[in-house]
């Protein structure tokens, strides 16, 4: 794909003695919702965060915008334009909802059209605008760290896992919302769910065993069963 | 039960507890006079302690680093302080209060400024290549320790050395019938400066914003696009010179130091720190003022108990708080 924003070639990473990615090569398109399937340990957060830099990629290439990021430090990374929101969700729970966001934003400062669209998508963020984070519930603490990643414009979400233990109706409004948030960046979102991923996803790439194993368009994969039963089989759990 | 505890937590909660510790005393010791000798001698000891300790908490919290060479840049603090005093013994002496002052000011100031460039070079030779290593970390600063405190015997040799106290901190006032260290009073009024300008760096700006994030998940502050390894420079020098700048105030407490002083601290300032739960100034200071009353009380009350007073506080703390009295959150 040349409009790639985002393009891993060939990646290869190790956890201690473990050897967990053996080669992933995928373009990200620019603009929309990309989806990750994958079971449990094919890979899925490994490749998130090789891309982050937070696990070195000990092969291949990982390129950003055209620009070898492989080697680079996370902060750099990050400043690239890209944001990251782990399947732990990453929250700092001693600081309050404002001072989470606020280490988001450029110089500590908030664009107020921007945060008022961040409180339109999430209202109750404002809600909770005081309150530490700690004591906000597990759907709300998901918002939190999803905003956290669009109170600035950013190029790239990376999002891991962002349904898990989550209620269905707040999977309903996380899929509005990431609808939205799609429209104006571009977000590689790792899930288990296909239900959430089918419902927003672009392009989708399967990951089995630390290798890409099915890639195209999700429109195609939900629309042919068998291909849907053979993958899911393969790498999914059922949902 | 519980509506005891819910009005506990609306009075304050675990930061009450010196006030509690305090009365309790009241009541088992029976005589004002004693006992408001008592609780200042425990206040102002609390307060040196927790310059040591304040440090420690945050590099055990941000950093993840068990610094048992913390305590060299308290006997380093001490004897440079010392000697600085010395070195101005006319001013020191002298009954100037402007030159007292200044005296103590410039020895004060060394102490803390040694303590930073001591914990920068600390940091970048000793800490750096063993961070995430617990172990190493033990083994090299323990190593460390040994030779900082040869380094001391080499430089100011092993017999006691007297520290001069500047004459304007010399001497005690009344209250009723209560006679009050100057000294005390100067080292309470000290710790609480400290403690206060801490407490804003930490609460109220961009830098304390991200002190206190790190210490709950460096790792996501450096997805957000900040250089944690830069943090910890400057957190692990502020925490050394804090250590140096109680070890300097310790040292005018006593009046008489050795090279050992800092060992000796340093199971104490440990205490504080596991007491007032790691990566809390908050805790530390709840921590440092429970472990000096607490000396000083049961000194007085119950005298053979006095060496195991702070241990067995650090028992009861634990039992209740395994994480500490008032730990950072995490996560």
């Amino acid at each position: 794909m040349t409009n790639a924003i985002l393009r891993l070639d060939d990646v290869h990473t190790d956890i201690a003695q473990y050897h967990i990615l053996h080669g992933i090569s995928l373009d990200v398109p620019e603009g929309g919702v990309h989806v990750l399937l994958g079971r449990n340990g094919a890979g899925k957060t490994t490749t998130l965060r090789s891309i982050m830099g937070l696990w070195k990629a000990k092969a291949g290439a990982i390129v950003f915008r055209g620009r070898d990021i492989t080697a680079m430090h996370t902060s750099d990374i990050a400043r690239l334009g890209i944001a990251f929101v782990p399947e732990n969700m990453g929250i700092f729970g001693g600081l309050t909802v404002e001072e989470n966001m606020r280490l988001a934003a450029t110089h500590g400062r908030f664009d107020k059209a921007r945060l008022d669209r961040v409180f339109a998508i999430f209202p109750a963020m404002e809600k909770f605008w005081d309150r530490q984070a700690h004591a906000l519930s597990g759907g709300q603490k998901q918002m939190l760290a999803i905003s956290r990643a669009i109170i600035e414009r950013r190029d790239l979400i990376l999002i891991d896992e962002p349904t898990k233990g989550l209620a269905p109706a707040i999977i309903r409004n996380m899929i509005d919302a990431f609808r939205e948030i799609g429209e104006e960046t571009t977000i590689l979102l790792v899930e288990q769910n296909f239900l959430f991923a089918k419902a927003l996803g672009r392009t989708v790439a399967v990951i089995d065993d630390g290798r890409i194993v099915h890639r195209g368009g999700m429109a195609e994969l939900a629309a042919d069963a068998e291909l849907q039963a053979r993958l899911l089989s393969l790498s999914l759990e059922a949902h | 039960m519980k509506s005891l505890s819910a009005t506990f937590t609306r009075f304050g909660g675990v930061m009450l507890l010196p006030v509690i510790l305090a009365l309790v005393a009241f009541v088992l010791i029976g005589r004002p006079s004693s006992w408001l000798t008592l609780t200042i001698a425990g206040l102002a000891m609390g307060m040196m302690i927790f310059l040591m300790a304040s440090g420690l908490s945050l590099i055990f919290g941000l950093m993840d680093v068990l610094n048992f060479g913390h305590s060299a840049f308290v006997s380093f603090g001490a004897f440079i302080g010392a000697t600085v005093l010395a070195a101005l013994g006319i001013w020191v002496r002298g009954d100037s209060a402007f030159l007292n002052i200044a005296a103590l000011v410039a020895a004060i100031g060394a102490a803390t400024a040694f303590g930073a460039l001591a914990g920068w070079f600390f940091e970048r030779v000793i800490i750096k290549p063993v961070y995430a290593d617990h172990l190493r970390q033990i083994l090299i600063t323990v190593g460390a320790l040994i030779v900082a405190e040869e380094i001391l015997l080499v430089i100011w040799g092993g017999t006691p050395m007297p520290v001069p106290r500047p004459a304007i901190l010399t001497g005690s006032f009344l209250i009723g019938d209560v006679a009050v260290e100057i000294y005390r009073i100067f080292a309470f009024l000290l710790g609480l400066a400290v403690y206060v300008i801490l407490h804003l760096t930490l609460n109220r700006t961009r830098i304390g914003l991200l002190i206190r994030a790190g210490v709950e998940n460096r790792e996501m502050v450096e997805a957000l696009g900040f250089r944690i390894d830069r943090l910890f420079i400057g957190v692990f020098m502020a925490g050394s010179a804090l250590a140096a700048m109680g070890g300097a105030m310790w040292a005018g407490y006593q009046g008489l130091i050795t090279p050992a002083l800092g060992s000796e601290l340093m199971v104490m300032v440990f205490i504080v720190v596991i007491i007032g739960g790691l990566g809390s100034i908050q805790g530390s200071l709840l921590g440092a003022l429970m472990v000096g009353l607490t000396t000083n009380y049961v000194a007085f009350l119950f005298p053979k108990l006095a060496l195991a007073s702070t241990m067995i506080l650090m028992m009861i703390v634990l039992l209740w708080r395994p994480w500490g009295l008032k730990p950072a959150v995490k996560g």
